[in-house]
């Protein structure tokens, strides 16, 4: 497979991440965000000035902050004016805006970061307000509730059980044992039923972190990255909005995603799979048909880290990491927003052929 | 110049309410109108199944949807999950589960609370019935939560037409919404309330470009870098531009007209807004030279007042503009 030989073909070439951490009241947005953008654009050896399209993801809900995308603008340095977009919405949805905006030629390089400050509220009850205001959000349904309404339907159709929960739990921190950034990592107890049947141990950790990846097109993906990750396909669904209306034990969207995306026209040796709670890595699983001998979530996945927003994104940058230091060389990335895996995307990433 | 000490970290509660005025669609409306009269509707969809609750549009194929139907107000769970905390505005406050329930007639099902003394009281394919709330306003909320029906099956009752029509419809809900924060505002705007509490001004240098920013963000917008160095600017400042407020506002003890400018504090690169006082509105220009007055208590300047120095030659603030 020849990579790049299309000038538009796009690559992620470089990936840094924050610590992600429960709180982290010492540092704004922008604070916290910097570091991280400074990282990945040292990696690259470009600078802000080179950059032909910004892209951010963030949700103002989170940290309760109006319009705080535009303060962490500050941090990408955004005066005089550059060509920026923000999604109210995971990260990887704004690296899908910027993978069309260099595919259309409309820029070479793009810089696509996330960031979720969820410390500072409530997070399952900011999340009830993303729900349809007129039949559901006011009953309050928060997002275990109803992740643990869809771990039922999968143990009462026999997809699984809480044993087999709680197994996926530890192999998902037990893979991020050692991993650098981490919020929860190794040994973690399963813990109480928050609401059942999903304990603490089934549920994401809630807490504070940011993302940032740099995409950039053919030729000057060559020379920015040793290795660059090219994304063969890139594709998002989302699912009938109504709960009751949906099987809540597969995930159709996902698997349109991924064939819309070419997942299934090879096998691919590493999933990064964006399942906040077990029982949907379950359903993700199942979706994506990947086979016994698939690497998923060598990152320790959103079971060990979870900032809103980023972790989407986290997913695609994890997999490109992976590509890049020569550990894969077909991965799926997913990323996921919305209650019981609502809208879903699959993107694949390919390394070039080692000598 | 002192390199920007950790300050202690600030932080505040912040509640944030946004209530919405939705208005209803003809389908909304008489389901939500329908819950007031102790009626459930649903709605047929071309190919025969009904939906319940009901929406306006084929989830699969977008067709119009408008062929009501009656539903029973009984139903049978499809999958549930125990809350032993239910959380504050949830519909019960005592341990309850939430349900999805397929209601007698329907093919879809509706989310709610389900009241049972304890997970061993619930299971997928139980049999349960609304339970009404006593006051009902035309919301979802008018079902108070739904109980267990044990005693009967399954109706075989098909589901009747509805024309949706009911005396005094309901046409609109009012989504009431709050959250509650725990406000910090980070190291540089941290360091700023710190000082503004000594009744000082202290804005970040760009290590880059050397500007002076005021209130600091902690980051230069044009160099993209954080800002480290803390400098001391003002007291006194020019009037860079300004305007005349002529409308009262809510909850301001102002009296119109006054004036509300851009002042660029002695020092700083960047101009911060206040209010002007001390001088007639009709009176004040770009270039006044202003000077802060603070009121006791105060957390930062109530306004600034002329200092009775020259007026600032344009040159001097033309590139704060």
């Amino acid at each position: 497979m020849a990579h790049g030989r299309d000038p538009r073909d796009v690559a992620v070439v470089a990936f840094a991440q924050s610590d992600h951490l429960r709180r982290t009241d010492d540092l704004s947005e922008v604070e916290m965000l910097m570091p991280v953008l400074h990282r990945v654009l040292a990696d690259t050896g470009l600078t802000t000035g080179e950059i032909g399209f910004t892209c951010s993801g963030s949700s103002d809900y989170l940290a309760g902050r109006p319009f705080s995308f535009t303060m962490t603008l500050d941090g990408v340095g955004a005066w005089p004016p550059i060509s920026e977009s923000h999604v109210e919405m995971d990260g990887a949805w704004a690296l899908y805006e910027a993978w069309v905006k260099i595919r259309t030629g409309e820029a070479d390089t793009a810089l696509v970061y996330a960031y979720g400050k969820s410390s500072p509220g409530s997070l399952r009850d900011v999340l009830t307000r993303q729900l349809d205001p007129y039949y559901v959000a006011p009953l309050w349904p928060d997002s275990v509730a109803l992740a643990a309404l869809q771990a039922q339907a999968l143990v009462d159709a026999g997809e699984t059980d809480e044993d087999a929960l709680a197994a996926i739990g530890a192999r998902n921190r037990a893979a991020a044992a050692h991993h650098p950034h981490a919020q929860l990592r190794g040994t973690v107890p399963p813990g109480d039923y928050q609401v059942r049947p999903l304990r603490t141990g089934d549920c994401a950790p809630v807490g504070d972190g940011a993302a940032a990846v740099v995409l950039a097109a053919g030729d000057t993906a060559r020379r920015l990255c040793a290795r660059p990750a090219w994304i063969t396909g890139i594709d998002h669904r989302i699912e009938a909005h109504a709960l009751g209306v949906r099987d809540l034990t597969d995930s159709p969207s996902t698997r349109l995603a991924a064939e819309r995306a070419g997942a299934f026209d090879r096998p691919v040796d590493t999933a990064e799979l964006h399942a906040p709670f077990s029982s949907q890595e379950v359903v993700l699983r199942k979706a994506l048909g990947l086979a016994d001998d698939v690497t998923v979530n060598p990152s320790g996945g959103a079971l060990a880290a979870h900032p809103m927003m980023a972790a989407g994104l986290i997913r695609i940058g994890e997999a490109a990491a992976r590509i890049h230091r020569g550990a894969s060389d077909r991965a799926l990335a997913h990323a996921t927003s919305g209650p019981c895996l609502q809208q879903n995307l699959v993107a694949v990433l390919e390394g070039d052929a080692r000598e | 110049m002192p390199a920007a000490p950790v300050p202690e970290v600030l932080s505040a509660p912040l509640v944030v309410e946004f209530p919405f005025t939705r208005s209803l669609g003809p389908v909304q409306s008489a389901f939500l109108t329908g819950l007031r009269e102790r009626v459930v509707l649903g709605v047929r969809t071309g190919d025969g199944r009904v939906m319940v609750p009901p929406v306006e549009y084929d989830p699969v194929t977008a067709e119009e949807l408008r062929d009501l139907v009656e539903v029973a107000p009984t139903g049978t769970v499809t999958t549930w999950a125990w809350n032993d905390h239910p959380r504050r505005r949830q519909p019960l406050r005592t341990p309850f589960a939430w349900v999805l329930v397929r209601l007698d007639g329907a093919d879809t099902a509706l989310l709610h609370a389900l009241d049972a003394p304890g997970p061993e009281a619930v299971s997928t394919g139980m049999r349960v019935r609304v339970r009404w709330a006593a006051e009902r306003t035309g919301a979802i909320t008018d079902i108070a939560c739904f109980e267990p029906d044990e005693d009967r099956g399954a109706p075989a009752v098909a589901p009747a037409p509805h024309d949706g029509v009911f005396t005094d419809p309901v046409t609109g809900i009012v989504a009431e919404a709050r959250l509650d924060y725990t406000y910090s505002p980070g190291r540089a705007q941290s360091a700023y309330l710190h000082a503004l509490g000594e009744r000082r001004t202290v804005g970040e240098r760009c290590p880059d470009c050397r500007k002076v920013y005021v209130p600091p963000r902690g980051a230069c917008p044009t160099c993209g870098v954080a800002t480290t160095e803390q400098v001391e600017v003002g007291p006194a400042g020019t009037v860079t531009t300004f305007c005349i407020v002529n409308i009262k506002a809510k909850n301001l003890d102002i009296e119109v007209p006054y004036v509300y400018a851009h002042i660029a504090l002695d020092g700083a690169d960047l101009a911060l807004h206040g209010r002007i006082g001390g001088i007639p509105y009709d009176q004040v220009r770009m270039g006044l030279r202003v000077e802060p007055v603070w009121t006791d208590g105060g957390r930062h300047p109530d306004h600034y007042r002329p200092t009775g120095e020259p007026d600032a030659a344009y040159d001097t603030y033309k590139e704060l503009l």
